[in-house]
């Protein structure tokens, strides 16, 4: 098992070091020069020359990315162009928004995906299989910053139940985090569902039946377990594209995370803090990936046995 | 000939399979009722007139008769907008999946069907690809290249090679041990012959399947960019973009963002309709 932990970290390092690359070389790619940005209108030719020196704009782009790499492991993403402040500080400061924003859409999901998907496939065509998949479908088809404010217009402009944006205690985080969980509680519903449908056709849950288990204990203790690998590595997916969705979430909701600080900071032009945005997104998407994998294998013996 | 009979016999076998789900069935109507919306888009709406001329005096009209979804905050006809907006919709999503399916096929067949190093070194480049989320990586480059049509078609579109890549990789690895490839290859045939005409059409169903419903997540992917406004820039109509101009006013005119959103959420489900129920009828051992 330790192996196989070893082994896995070790894979993610190289492609850490590959985001990092690509990130900064797209990045780069922005048209605009940085000091004259950070100087503004007035700046003489003179002193916007001195700071492309100062700040090594004029070595080749290799050059600025192995200074940028030696920086960042000693955790140093730069300063912000706009504000001045250091990219780790302001992440650091969003960054446990965003995170408490994606866990309780993530655990909202489960909560509600897990159940419906097993009732649906233990009822298959049964009303509720039905209608719960025609919501999951609904589900997967709307857009997290539409139904943010279709929920904004009915709680909290109609009920005036929870605040419409901004972070102001457990009240602030339910809309933001309903929204964000709408879509992958969709998505779960249906790999639960159309997974456990495989599962219960095994031929060991019908010798299960036939030695006379009860109907619960079949689906408890046989099907469960083995139904919800599939639906781990879903939740594992499902966890970029709730990361993806933050953005949104964030914007609609103006809610203080990472994500509304990218967007806000790509329409300032300030690279450092973009560049940081994106390799912190990344490197908790791997993260995410990893506990899964780690999780998988503690589950599954079969990826277990491959690492003895 | 026996060959030809067989190819068409398979696909009246899909299509008879796909007729018996009322679900495809509505998601081809939905998607046909766009399609033809965006075609004669002018027959139903004046794009200068109705689309995108500011008109002071119409601000804020509510559903009716003149404007069936009302107007917005320039007194810019909503239903005229939705109309052009299907345009640009179904163009990006398309193209950008077209960019996606032929990069990412690319890379797949030939890392799929040369296996070894080749595949290797392509599979742990998409790798680093993957580790950045869809959306998040196409924010990225358009963020770098700068907001227009073309430039977020490239960024939906580059965003989605490492999907196309594994998906293309996958089928292609289920096909290139079986006899006939055997007998392509003991005939002489060369490696491209053999991966354009037999490996190809031989592992296109999941192919099909995961382009139908990619073009649905570009769909989604250009509206929110827009929403952000790292897409499509007004007054150009744009669903996402209608909803950024919109949510300002959704306290006393939540019509605003009610039809333009609608009009997302029946386009990206009617595409999903339509790739479950190819998936469906293409594999039928999962019926």
């Amino acid at each position: 098992m330790y192996k196989y932990i070893f082994r896995r970290i070790a894979m993610m390092i190289p492609v850490m070091i590959g985001v990092t690359f690509l990130v900064f070389f797209i990045i780069n790619l922005t048209p605009g020069d940085a000091a004259s940005m950070i100087l503004g209108d007035g700046a003489t030719e003179e002193s916007i020359r001195a700071l492309r020196e100062e700040m090594g704009l004029n070595d080749p782009v290799i050059v600025q990315y192995g200074r940028y790499m030696t920086n960042l492991l000693k955790g140093d993403l730069g300063t912000s162009y706009s504000t001045g402040k250091t990219v780790v500080g302001e992440i650091g400061q969003r960054f446990p928004n965003t995170f408490k924003l994606t866990i309780s859409a993530i655990i909202i999901s489960i909560i509600i995906s897990i159940p419906i998907g097993i009732i649906s496939a233990t009822k298959q065509y049964s009303i509720f299989d039905s209608v719960g998949m025609i919501f999951a479908l609904v589900g997967v088809s709307m857009p997290s910053f539409w139904t943010g404010l279709i929920l904004i217009i009915a709680f909290s402009l109609n009920f005036r139940w929870f605040p419409s944006g901004g972070m102001d205690g457990l009240k602030s985080l339910v809309l933001p985090a309903f929204t964000l969980a709408i879509a992958s509680t969709a998505s779960i519903t249906r790999t639960t569902r159309s997974s456990m449908l495989e599962v219960v056709r095994q031929d060991y849950i019908n010798t299960a039946k036939a030695k006379g288990v009860s109907k619960n204990i079949v689906i408890r203790k046989h099907a469960l377990k083995n139904a919800l690998i599939p639906a781990i590595t879903v939740i594992g997916l499902e966890f970029g594209i709730l990361l993806g969705g933050a953005v949104l979430t964030e914007t609609v909701f103006s809610w203080p995370g990472i994500g509304r600080l990218m967007v806000e900071s790509i329409q300032r032009k300030d690279t450092p803090m973009v560049l940081g945005c994106i390799i912190v997104f990344a490197l908790s998407f791997s993260i995410v990936n990893l506990i899964i994998d780690i999780l998988y294998a503690y589950i599954d013996p079969r990826i277990r046995a491959n690492y003895r | 000939m026996l060959d030809k009979s067989k190819k068409r016999s398979q696909s009246a076998d899909v299509w008879r399979r796909l007729r018996k789900s009322k679900a495809a069935i509505a998601g081809l109507i939905l998607i046909a009722i766009f399609i033809l919306v965006a075609l004669f888009a002018p027959l139903l709406a004046d794009y200068n007139e109705q689309a995108i001329k500011i008109n002071v005096k119409e601000r804020f009209q509510p559903p009716s008769q003149d404007h069936l979804f009302g107007t917005d905050e320039f007194g810019r006809d909503i239903f005229a907008r939705i109309v052009y907006g299907t345009r640009i919709s179904l163009f990006v999503g398309v193209i950008s999946v077209s960019i996606a399916l032929s990069i990412g096929g690319f890379l797949g067949a030939i890392a799929g069907y040369y296996g070894g190093r080749l595949d290797n070194a392509i599979m742990r480049v998409l790798d680093v690809l993957l580790a950045i989320p869809t959306i998040l990586l196409a924010i990225t480059i358009v963020a770098a290249l700068g907001a227009s049509i073309v430039n977020l078609m490239i960024a939906v579109g580059i965003s989605n090679i490492p999907g196309f890549a594994r998906v293309v990789r996958a089928s292609v690895l289920s096909v290139k041990d079986q006899e006939f490839i055997e007998a392509a290859k003991a005939i002489g045939a060369k490696d491209h012959t053999i991966i354009l005409k037999h490996v190809l059409p031989n592992s296109m169903a999941p192919i099909i399947v995961f382009s139908t419903l990619k073009v649905a997540t570009a769909i989604m992917a250009t509206s929110s960019l827009s929403f952000i406004g790292l897409g499509i820039k007004p007054p150009t109509p744009e669903w996402g973009g209608m909803l950024a101009g919109g949510r300002n006013y959704i306290r006393d005119h939540m019509y605003i963002v009610m039809y333009p959103g609608m009009a997302i959420v029946l386009a990206v489900l009617s595409l999903n309709l339509i790739g479950d129920g190819l998936r469906d009828a293409l594999d039928p051992k999962l019926k």
